[in-house]
This record gives structure tokens, sequence and C-alpha cells, in this order.
């Protein structure tokens, strides 16, 4: 239990009498990546920001146990105006240590970035500063709500090695909302499958098969999980390690 | 040689200064300038409770203003009222209500010419002890609060997400607000009060590029307007009120060249 770092029970939220997600279940634990799939407007941001308790009136019974938290939202507003350096906004809601800091922009790649003002960034640019700013606090609860949108092909691999080096180097919980089946197939412990309530649930494997799911995304979805299990047999057999399945 | 009176009024200004600047920048981030405006026009009722109940001003000032802005909080949750609209039913209902409640105390004697444009040469040693003590308070405050604060002025789901508490630090900075208002009513008048907290801080926006640069900028930018507003208005014998700000445009007029330069030479600040 003492392995749990967020746990839903039942949680749900309504806004003007309609729900906009509704009985969903799970719990998230340290070293594991729990993704929320499903079609837009299925409820996955709010699940998430549920989870984080940024809803007051949600339903249900949410509990954390810890409070080492980081989260990269899917949209920010963030008033332009203002005066702010990635150096700032990185240690908006912690002061790193410097060295904390660096690592986590070379991690993601814009380092060279640290004394920008974060209105001139690009909009990839600005995804990986977010990156970089959820994880340099060493977070033991992570939420990610489709964190690598808008980041280049390249980019986008290296930062989804990136998340799995995270969850298990530092052991942290991770919710991860992805579009990406091929990788929600491959590099999760756990999926949720939600279309305004909890569609099905399980290993990869489990959902993969499950019909609620063929359903929802289609006949080829499925064949997401054969790609995965040959790439995943083959890097197994080559380095021994997943960690050191280089890109 | 300075007389005492000038003294005075430089330690009470300079000590209302130095807590403007990081409230200033604050109010500009969190866009709040009309927000200051309404506790200001509220500051009248306040001071009408003072007369009517011998309180001290300050004291029934800042009572009035937290009242009038934990009232704003509540009605933005409750209507469906857009925010300004909100703020200008509040700020003239508060400054109907002062001037139809004075409009009782004929018995008093009422400058309220003071009390609209400021009275910083008959500051007393009480109103000293109120300013720098207050604003001590109100910036040890803020240095505690600063971080959940800044981040929630950055983006309020983030600092919610990741423990912040946005909402509590929300409500202590309002109060601070009203506090900054009632402690600094007797230097530079109700109408002139939002003019002291944002220009100093408008003008160090135009030099810096992070947070903490803009603060202190805008402390010693603040610091100066009151400096040589002072000055002129003993000069020049003008209202010491407006002098300030005057003094404290005539900075913004100056930072905006600044801005200038960084725009020819092609960089976004
Ligand atoms: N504040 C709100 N008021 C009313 N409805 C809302 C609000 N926020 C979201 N919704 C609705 O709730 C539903 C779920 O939204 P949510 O953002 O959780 O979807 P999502 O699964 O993250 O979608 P996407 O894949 O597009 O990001 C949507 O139909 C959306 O229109
Ligand atoms: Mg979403």
């Amino acid at each position: 239990m003492n392995n749990v770092v967020a746990k839903l029970n039942n949680a749900g939220l309504k806004i003007n009498n309609t729900w906009l997600v509704k009985g969903v279940s799970f719990e998230v634990k340290k070293g594991e990546i729990v993704t929320l799939i499903g079609p837009n407007g299925s409820g996955k941001s709010t699940t998430a920001k549920i989870a984080l308790g940024i809803y007051k009136n949600a339903e249900g019974h949410v509990d954390k146990y810890t409070n080492k938290i980081g989260y990269v939202p899917q949209k920010i507003s963030i008033d332009w105006t203002l005066p702010v350096r990635v150096i700032d906004f990185m240690n908006l809601t912690e002061q790193l240590k410097e060295k904390d800091l660096d690592d986590a922009l070379n991690l993601t790649g814009v380092k060279n970035l640290k004394y920008r003002n974060i209105k001139s960034l690009s909009g990839g640019e600005f995804q990986r500063v977010l990156i970089a700013r959820a994880i340099a606090k060493k977070p033991e609860f992570l939420v990610l709500d489709e964190p690598v949108q808008g980041v280049d092909f390249k980019g986008e691999i290296a930062l989804y090695e990136l998340i799995r080096l995270i969850s298990e180097n530092l052991k942290c919980g991770i919710l991860l909302i992805s579009h990406d089946l091929h990788v929600v197939m491959s590099a999760t412990d756990y999926v949720v499958c939600l279309n305004g309530h909890i569609c099905c649930s399980g290993t990869p494997k489990t959902v993969a098969n499950n019909h609620n799911y063929k359903e929802l995304f289609g006949d080829r979805a499925s064949n997401t999980l054969s790609i995965y299990e040959h790439k995943h047999d083959h890097t197994h057999s080559a380095d021994g390690t997943i960690k050191t399945k280089k890109i | 040689m300075l007389d005492d009176f000038f003294i005075r009024a430089l330690i009470a200004g300079l000590g209302v200064a130095i807590v403007t600047g990081p409230l200033g920048c604050f109010t500009i981030w969190r866009r709040l300038s009309f927000f200051g405006d309404t506790l200001a026009h509220s500051a009248l009722l306040g001071v009408t409770l003072a007369l009517s109940f011998e309180m001290n001003i300050s004291f029934a000032v800042f009572l009035i203003s937290a009242v009038v802005a934990i009232f704003l909080i509540n009605l933005q949750r409750v209507t469906n009222l857009p925010g300004d609209a909100l703020l200008g039913l509040l700020a003239h209902s508060t400054l109907a209500l002062g001037l139809v409640t004075i409009s009782f105390l004929s018995f008093i004697r009422f400058d309220i010419m003071g009390l609209l444009f400021g009275d910083i040469l008959s500051v007393n040693n009480l109103d000293i002890l109120i300013i720098w003590l207050g604003g001590a308070i109100i910036l040890i405050t803020l240095k505690i609060i600063w971080k959940p604060l800044f981040a929630s002025t950055v983006n309020y789901d983030l600092a919610q997400a990741e423990g912040m508490n946005p909402d509590r630090v929300n409500i202590i900075f309002t109060l601070l607000m009203a506090a900054i208002i009632a402690i600094s009513i007797k230097m530079v008048g109700l109408l002139l009060i939002t003019g002291m907290l944002i220009m100093p801080a408008a003008m160090a926006r135009n030099l810096s590029d992070n947070p903490l640069m803009m603060v202190f900028i805008a402390t010693v930018g603040g610091a100066l307007s009151v400096l040589l507003g002072l000055f002129a208005s003993l000069e020049f014998n003008s209202p010491s009120g407006p002098s300030i700000i005057v003094a404290a445009l005539s900075l913004f007029l100056l930072s905006l060249i600044n801005l200038k330069r960084i725009k020819i030479k092609g960089k976004v600040v």
C-alpha cells in the first residue's frame, strides 16, 4: 500500500449537471506508468486534473500519498506580459538546486534557453521546458498530459525514452496521457481506456484484446500490440535491459 | 535646513515606497489595478467609520477595504457579472456611501481634499510608526507567501496541482492590498494610491526581464519618485501627493527610452 502515490476511487466531475467523466478508479504506484487513452473529449485531461486536486468539487475519493508532484498540463495559459525567464519558470513551485535545474534542461535538450524569456520560446521549446520543470524537482508523482505535443519527430522518441528512464531511476509514479498508442502499449504498465467512463483497463495486452477498445479505436488499433511485442523482444535480446536501448 | 515636517514626510514617503514596490509588481502581474482603485474608493467609507467611532484612520480603512475585498471575492463566485462590472459597482457604491455618511458628520471639520489627494506634509510620528510597522508586516507576509503567490500568478493549475494552495494566498494577498491602501492613504490620497502602486512597477517592467529585478527597480523607482516629488512640492509649493505621482510619471517616460533601444536592437524582452 505504501507503494501507491495516488489513488482514485469512483472519481468524477459534474459541471452544470452533466458528467464530464464519471466513476473512474485506478491507482498509480511508484515506478509504474499508468496511461489514460481515449478519443478527444473523453475526459482524460479532466481525470488527470481530478487526480491532481485541481477541481475542488470533484466527486468520489482521491487520495495522494505524496506532495512531491510534477505536472505537465495539456494546455497552459500564461500571461505573456510577465517578466519570466526559463530559469524563473523552472523554479516556479520549488527552489531547485542549480545542478538539478541544469540537468533537467539538459535532459530535455533546452539547456541553451536557460536565460531566455519564456515569451520568446517556440511551441516545442516551451513544451520541453514544461517537461524539464516537472521532472527537475524529482517528483514522486508525475502527471504528463500529452507531454510531447508539438515536439519534433526525433525529440518525441527521445522524450518518451526519457519518461521511461525517469520512472525507473526516480521510482516515481507516472500518469501519462497520450494518443500515441504504439508508445502507450510498449512503455506502459497499466492502461486505462476512457470514454466519459472507464471502458476497459488493465495491462496493455488485456486492453488491446478487449472488444471495447477495438470498438473505440478501430481494428487497426489492436495491431499496435503486435508491433510493440516484436520491437520489445528485439531490444530485449540485444541489450538485456530496456534502459540501455538506444534510439 | 529642512523643516521637521519635511523630514517626517520623507521618512513616511520612503516607507510607503518600499512596500508599494513589490506589491505594485504583483498588482500589475495579477492585473489588479482596478481592484486597487476599488479598495481605495472604499477607503472613504473607512474614514467616515473612523470619524464616527473615533478609531484610528488607518485601522478603519484597513477594516473596510478588507471587508470590501472579501465581499468582492465572494461576489465573483456567486454572480455571472464580469469582474470589471463588479469592481465598478463596489467602487462607486462605497464612495457614495462614504460621501453620504460624511454629510451626516457635518459637525466634524473634515479635510476632504487631503483625503482625496493626500497630505503628506501633515504626517505625525504616529503615522510614521504605522507606516513602518505596517509596512514591515506587509513585507514579511509577502516574503512568506512569495513562492505560492508568484506560482499562482503565472498559472493557477500548476500552482494548485503542485500543492501551492493558490486560493489561500490569493486571500492573504488581497488583505495585503487592503493594508497598503490603509497605510498610504494619508500620503498620496485615495485617488492616487493606485498610481503609487502601478507607476513605479510599470516603469520597472520596461527595464527588467525577470521578477526579482522588476521588484527591485520598482522599489528604487518608488523611493526616487517620493524624493523628487517631495522636493518639487517644497520648491514649487505644489500638492505633495500629485507631485510624487508626476515624478513617477517622469521616471516611467524615461524608462520608455530603454524599450525603444531594445526594439532597435531587435531583441525582445
Ligand atoms: N470547464 C468545462 N465546462 C464544461 N465542459 C467541459 C469543461 N472542461 C471540459 N469540458 C468537457 O469535458 C469533456 C472532457 O474534456 P477533457 O479535456 O477531459 O477531454 P480529453 O479526453 O482530455 O480530450 P483531448 O484528447 O481532446 O485532450 C469534453 O467533452 C469537454 O468539452
Ligand atoms: Mg486532454
